[in-house]
């Protein structure tokens, strides 16, 4: 098993009071597994993979352990994961692309970026090539300014950065959402090859996308206001979820070949609740054709068959 | 109703404005009543061009726009540009872009209100903006008076048609009005697309999704460095499509129920054997003055060389 995540809890304080953005994540990732995490906006996807990182000043520890490749992260103590991040655990932020700093050649910013790791540019040069071409790109691309290169260029660099020094847990944020059909399927690839290659042993793939991530993941996550709604298997997820949230968000995906005129798609009625006093009991209660009332408490996340668990009443 | 006669436009970019880009070439369809064009392609490869010349926020280099017949360049008097956008407005991809934070949301309303409803009276005013926000499926008590902070992207995206609508609008130009919202969101925002077609609005939806473009549009446009590759029926187009960069494009959309490797497998199977020649040079040999083909009813296609190569399939590479 590469990651163990027990009850993590982690709140956002703001002077309304603590806005509950991770209230509760248990999963596992196996070695070499790809898992591809789903939701709505505001779910807190980019939480979960923030605090598997780096808490901000605004992120609050509450609660929950995790545990890398059988050893404790010490996600609490910010000054202790300076030992883990990038060389254990590595983070594509959500719009990685255009944090790029625009005065600074690519190979500068890469050198920079390195040395204040404590680890020598010059050395490490060669697999940096190798890697560059392996995704399509030439040793000059360090040669040259952000603003020089496409989208799908840059977010490849970033690939390439973010598991220079083979990681063992990649997070990778949106980094397809704002490219093209024919990038984004690019940039998939490249990092399902990372994983083959063994340059990251497990990676959590953060998408509003499921046909996307259902290409390249080994098992789907369903994040549903801060808490894990199901995760199993990519085709079990697709093909016969059982949360009633997954149901409903799966069916209002447009597929090729689909229009309107045939067969009309339904989106999902309500909105998710607010996190920062959110309801007891199920939060998907309001919107949910099923709730009982058994859904006034909260549903655990548990198993309903190996590797599937599901938090619902009615699974 | 819309119609885009070969038109063109060139970008002047350098320092001095020294070198130009070529962002559309030649481009020609329609948009009739009551019909959704899809206008796919991808980054950079003049949709939003194409929709701001047609909403004439940027002018056009060579060919027509016209609009019921008329050529909008020709709009001279602010009067006539006045009753233009009471007939055609935009929506554009990035709500929040269209809001100021300070100002509650729903002051886009009152901007139209000076401009156009100055004399309608108060009472009749709000039932004319509830209605609209109904068709839009918002409840007017839930997101009138509220901040844009208080409301989510879904919602802001959503007022801004609404406010089109109070216009009685004939077109309405949406550019990547769905990419910012995510899957549960957008599937509303398509379907209020499909009603408003439905009641005879005509719509140019610019999208780099070609499933969203599949699930709306009645024709489709496929751009490709600014120019069009194929055009027709959307039907036509993604059930047999010709282009060997639209087959290219089709085969990167990820499918939930299919594979990729499957996807190309199919491809390759349905190519085997068969040599694909260029269906241009097919049907015009000596190649013509359009760009494109037709091939069927409906269905039109340029030629497969791409970037100004020479096609091996033409009998003489045409002049110009
Ligand atoms: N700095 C912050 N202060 C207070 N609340 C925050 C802060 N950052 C995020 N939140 C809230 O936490 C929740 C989860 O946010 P998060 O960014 O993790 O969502 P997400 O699932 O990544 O959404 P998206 O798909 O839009 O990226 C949201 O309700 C958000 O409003
Ligand atoms: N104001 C401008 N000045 C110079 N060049 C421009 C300008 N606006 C757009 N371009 C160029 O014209 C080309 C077409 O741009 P356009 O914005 O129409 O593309 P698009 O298809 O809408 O792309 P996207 O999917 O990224 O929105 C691009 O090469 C772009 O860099
Ligand atoms: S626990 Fe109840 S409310 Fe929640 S998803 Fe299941 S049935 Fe619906
Ligand atoms: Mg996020
Ligand atoms: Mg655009």
């Amino acid at each position: 098993m590469s990651l163990k995540v027990r009850d993590l809890r982690v709140y956002y304080r703001t002077l309304a009071g603590d806005v509950k953005a991770l209230d509760g994540a248990d999963f596992e990732l196996a070695d070499g597994e790809i898992t591809g995490l789903v939701g709505e906006s505001g779910s807190g996807k980019s939480t979960l993979g923030k605090s598997l990182i780096k808490l901000d000043g605004r992120m609050r520890y509450v609660s929950g352990t995790v545990e890398l490749d059988g050893a404790e992260l010490p996600v609490r103590d910010s000054a202790r994961m300076n030992d883990f991040r990038f060389r254990e655990v590595s983070l594509i932020p959500q719009y990685a692309m255009s944090a790029m700093n625009p005065t600074r050649k690519v190979g500068r910013m890469i050198a920079d970026l390195l040395e204040s790791r404590g680890e020598r540019f010059r050395a490490l040069r060669p697999e940096l090539v190798r890697r560059l071409e392996l995704v399509g790109l030439g040793e000059q691309v360090l040669g040259r300014y952000p603003i020089e290169l496409s989208g799908g260029m840059k977010q490849r660099t970033v690939m390439v950065l973010s598991t220079l020094l083979d990681p063992s847990l990649l997070i990778a944020d949106e980094v397809t959402s704002a490219l093209d059909v024919s990038n984004q399927r690019a940039v998939a690839e490249t990092l399902a090859g990372f994983r083959d290659r063994g340059f990251v042993k497990s990676m959590i793939f953060v998408t509003h996308d499921v046909a996307l991530v259902n290409q390249i993941a080994d098992t789907i996550t369903v994040m549903y206001a801060g808490r894990l709604a199901e995760k199993g298997p990519a085709k079990t997820v697709v093909n016969s979820p059982r949360h009633p949230y997954t149901r409903m968000l799966i069916s209002a995906l447009p597929e090729v070949g689909v229009s309107h005129g045939e067969r009309r798609l339904s989106g999902i009625p309500g909105s998710p609740p607010a996190l920062l006093d959110p309801p007891a009991g199920c939060r998907f209660r309001d919107r949910c054709p099923l709730a009982f009332d058994k859904c006034e408490q909260e549903p655990p996340f548990a198993e309903v068959e190996p590797d599937h668990s599901v938090a619902c009443w009615k699974a | 109703m819309l119609k885009l006669d070969r038109v063109s436009k060139v970008y002047r970019v350098g320092s001095f404005g020294g070198e130009q880009l070529r962002a559309v070439g030649d481009v020609s369809f329609e948009v009739r009543p009551g019909q959704v064009v899809s206008l796919i392609g991808e980054s950079g490869s003049g949709k939003s061009t194409i929709g701001k010349m047609v909403l004439r926020t940027s002018r056009i280099t060579s060919g027509t726009i016209s609009f019921d017949g008329a050529d909008i360049s020709r709009y001279r008097r602010t009067g006539e540009l006045k009753e233009y956008y009471r007939r055609v407005q935009g929506v554009f991809q990035d709500p929040f872009s269209s809001y100021n934070p300070v100002f509650k949301a729903d002051r886009v309303f009152e901007m139209i209100r000076t401009e156009y409803f100055a004399a309608v009276p108060a009472a009749e005013w709000r039932a004319k903006l509830d209605a609209a926000l109904r068709t839009v499926r918002l409840d007017p008590a839930q997101v009138l008076g509220k901040y844009p902070h208080q409301l989510s992207g879904g919602q802001l995206q959503r007022l801004l048609i609404a406010r089109a609508l109070l216009l009685d609008i004939e077109l309405l130009v949406a550019d990547e009005i769905i990419s910012m919202l995510d899957a549960s969101t957008r599937i509303d925002v398509l379907n209020l697309l499909a009603d408003l077609k439905e009641r005879g609005l005509g719509i140019l939806f610019i999208t780099h999704d070609l499933s969203l473009g599949n699930y709306v549009s009645d024709q489709t446009v496929i751009l490709r460095g600014g120019s069009v590759v194929e055009r027709g029926a959307t039907r036509r187009v993604f059930a047999n499509p010709l282009h060997p960069y639209t087959r290219r494009l089709l085969s990167s959309v990820p499918q939930l129920h299919k594979t990729w490797a499957e996807v190309d497998a199919e491809l390759r199977a349905r190519d085997a054997g068969a040599e694909r020649r260029c269906a241009y040079h097919e049907r015009l040999p000596d190649g013509g003055p359009d760009p494109l083909a037709a091939v069927d009813e409906d269905h039109h296609v340029a030629c497969f060389a791409l970037d100004g190569a020479p096609c091996p399939d033409a009998a003489r590479t045409p002049v110009g």
